[in-house]
């Protein structure tokens, strides 16, 4: 019997789009990201938590991080840490930037192949700022494994077998896979658990290379002695990458067009909460069979 | 050979609502492509469906009917999808946005190494000049999609990758059957000369469906809640207002976030799109998210007690007030002037 389980968790930094206030939207119409704050993808936190459980069910998993993006999206990875993950890697190369799901995928199947070993790749859903819900999939489609999308749970694990709970628009699906799996977890399963206190002073210091660039020198030493504070950036030539593949020029949809969402502006009637507008209102309704 | 394909999704033994709202759609671009319209269905027991989706403008109805195929899952669906396409060669496949569409679209894009847009709102034939290559491209799939969170619009193209693949949500566009039923083709395809050996390995141990009882798509008026409602005892007053008016009640992301009410009430552009006679917003301060699918009601009445409320812009009457002094009266007033 399988007495643990290695573990890929695929997370992304996003703009926080939930929240957006006015200032989001740049006269020109393209999006401000200055104003926006870069968070760690509500859903990726959800597949974190079920990659955390299976390691607390079965003591010697090992939980990896895979992120890409920019320099600073290695919080990513730190905020990983600090929740329980072992170890965790960022893809960042300025031949990845504009990339579309299908290069991101491809990109992402590239560090996983580099990587190597794994049973299970977990995944949120989708990503807040594009809502596609594509790179799960398509990353098992690169790496021909099966795939189980809206899970709410994993039930259950033997040997190589793997029992989840799906979370469907019309109801629930419990479904079996067999491992290499990846699985996509929506935001209706468990809540990510908070950080632990232990793990943050484990790895505050944890950072990747090019963040280090301008810490004083009495602190280098310090990864030396604990490479586990080290975090790998690798690029494209580091996960031998076809650039050709990659990025703007790698990507098949192509942005043509970016607007502005306008609405047709009415001139509202403005009532006030008065027995008098009210009853106007509901009388005016009923005579012009809107109800009724 | 380069038609316009619909992947097809069964609901309780007959086509789903939004692949004839595919087909509709894509009947009309086809039309300006002077292409055929392709449908693809799999399952089991798909007697009789070719029918349906004639009569929305099918030309072509390909059958992929096996016992293996009884309950959708990703590998010998995409193992279909892909040796179909790479054989007839579409150039352009569309899919509902829905649990379906959304598991098996990316999966065959990547297969295929096609692009994919999700979500998308309006679809467009056009085309693009590439101003660094200095070439035209006619006749494309212009695929237009709110973005980030609904802010923006935008329009996306795959000039080079064929098919152009992208998926709608349920209830976007309208279904409307030909004037004239088509008298189309069936043609069955050979399942076992696509489906691979290791694709059968996931296995569906149980399905929990529930035919939802609300009907938000269908109802001509609809009282809805946003995070202004301020808790679930409090939208309690929007299913009164309903009941005694003979509405649905519905919710925007920010209620549905927040636990006020279900998620099979949300309207949005992660929700339900709806177009009902009557729209009546309480406490829905109007993110352009929620606005993108309920702007096109014939009348809207907005509850909300900040007056510089965004909805307000886009309402017919707007009453400044807060849900709880205002929904009771509009009850007590429709009881008294309907009688």
């Amino acid at each position: 019997m399988k007495k643990s389980y290695r573990i890929i968790v695929l997370a992304k930094q996003v703009p926080d789009t939930r929240n957006v206030g006015k200032d989001a939207m740049k006269a020109d119409g393209t999006v401000n990201r200055a104003v926006l704050p870069a968070i760690f993808n509500p859903e990726d936190l959800n597949a974190l938590e079920q990659a955390l459980r299976i390691k607390d069910r079965f003591p010697g998993s090992h939980v990896t991080m895979l992120t890409m993006g920019p320099p600073r999206a290695a919080e990513i990875i730190r905020e990983g840490l600090y929740r329980g993950a072992d170890d965790g890697y960022l893809l960042t190369d300025r031949a990845f930037a504009g990339s579309d799901t299908l290069a991101t995928s491809y990109a992402l199947s590239r560090a996983i192949l580099k990587i190597g070993d794994f049973d299970l790749i977990l995944a949120g859903r989708q990503a807040i700022d594009g809502d596609t819900a594509q790179v799960g999939p398509q990353v098992a489609e690169k790496l021909k494994i099966a795939q189980v999308s809206y899970a709410e749970e994993i039930l259950e694990i033997k040997k190589e077998k793997v029992t989840v709970k799906r979370r469907l628009e019309k109801g629930v699906e419990i479904v079996e896979a067999p491992t290499p799996l990846l699985i996509t977890v929506t935001g209706s399963a468990p809540a990510c658990r908070p950080r632990n206190a232990k793990l943050i002073m484990k790895y505050k210091r944890a950072t990747t290379l090019s963040e280090r660039q301008d810490i004083s020198e009495d602190y280098i030493s310090i990864y030396d002695d604990r490479p586990f504070l080290n975090l790998p950036e690798w690029n494209v030539t580091d996960i031998d990458a076809d650039p050709a593949q990659l990025g703007l020029s790698g990507s098949p949809t192509k942005v043509k067009k970016i607007e502005n969402v306008v609405f047709q502006a009415k001139e509202a009637k403005v009532l006030q909460d008065s027995d008098p507008d009210i009853n106007w209102l509901m009388k005016e309704l009923i005579t012009n069979h809107t109800l009724g | 050979m380069n038609n316009l394909f619909v992947i097809c999704e069964m609901d309780n033994g007959h086509v789903a609502d939004i692949s004839l709202e595919l087909i509709t759609k894509g009947r009309k671009l086809a039309g300006e492509l002077g292409c055929s319209v392709e449908a693809l269905v799999m399952g089991h027991g798909l007697k009789g469906v070719e029918k349906e989706l004639f009569a929305y403008g099918a030309d072509t109805v390909w059958l992929a009917d096996d016992k293996r195929l009884e309950h959708y899952t990703s590998l010998p669906y995409t193992s279909i999808a892909k040796g179909l396409f790479e054989q007839e060669k579409p150039q352009i496949a569309l899919l509902g946005a829905t649990s379906f569409g959304r598991d098996l679209g990316p999966r065959v894009s990547s297969a295929l190494h096609s692009g994919l847009t999700a979500d998308c709102t309006a679809l467009e034939i056009g085309e693009h000049t590439d101003k660094k290559k200095g070439k035209t491209y006619k006749n494309l799939l212009l695929q237009i999609r709110p973005a980030f969170g609904g802010n923006i619009i935008a329009t996306i193209i795959n000039p080079e990758n064929k098919p152009q693949m992208a998926t709608v949500r349920e209830g976007v566009m309208k279904k409307e059957k030909c004037r004239e039923p088509r008298k189309g083709e069936v043609k069955k395809v050979d399942v076992d000369k696509y489906i691979q050996p290791g694709d059968m390995v996931v296995k569906v141990l149980e399905r929990h469906m529930e035919e939802s009882k609300i009907d938000l798509k269908g109802a001509s008026v609809i009282v809805s809640g946003g995070y202004g409602v301020g808790s679930r005892e409090n939208f309690d007053l929007l299913y009164e207002l309903a009941e005694v008016i003979g509405a649905e009640v519905g919710a925007s992301r920010a209620a549905v976030d927040a636990g006020f009410a279900d998620h099979d009430r949300q309207i949005g552009q992660t929700g339900v799109t709806v177009r009902p006679k009557l729209y009546i917003a309480c406490g829905i301060s109007g993110q352009v998210q929620h606005l993108a699918g309920m702007q096109e009601s014939a009348m809207i009445i907005s509850v909300n007690n900040d007056p510089n409320a965004p909805i307000n812009q886009i309402a017919d009457y707007a009453i400044i007030g807060e849900i709880e002094s205002v929904v009771p009266k509009m009850i007590k007033y429709y009881k008294e002037n309907s009688k």
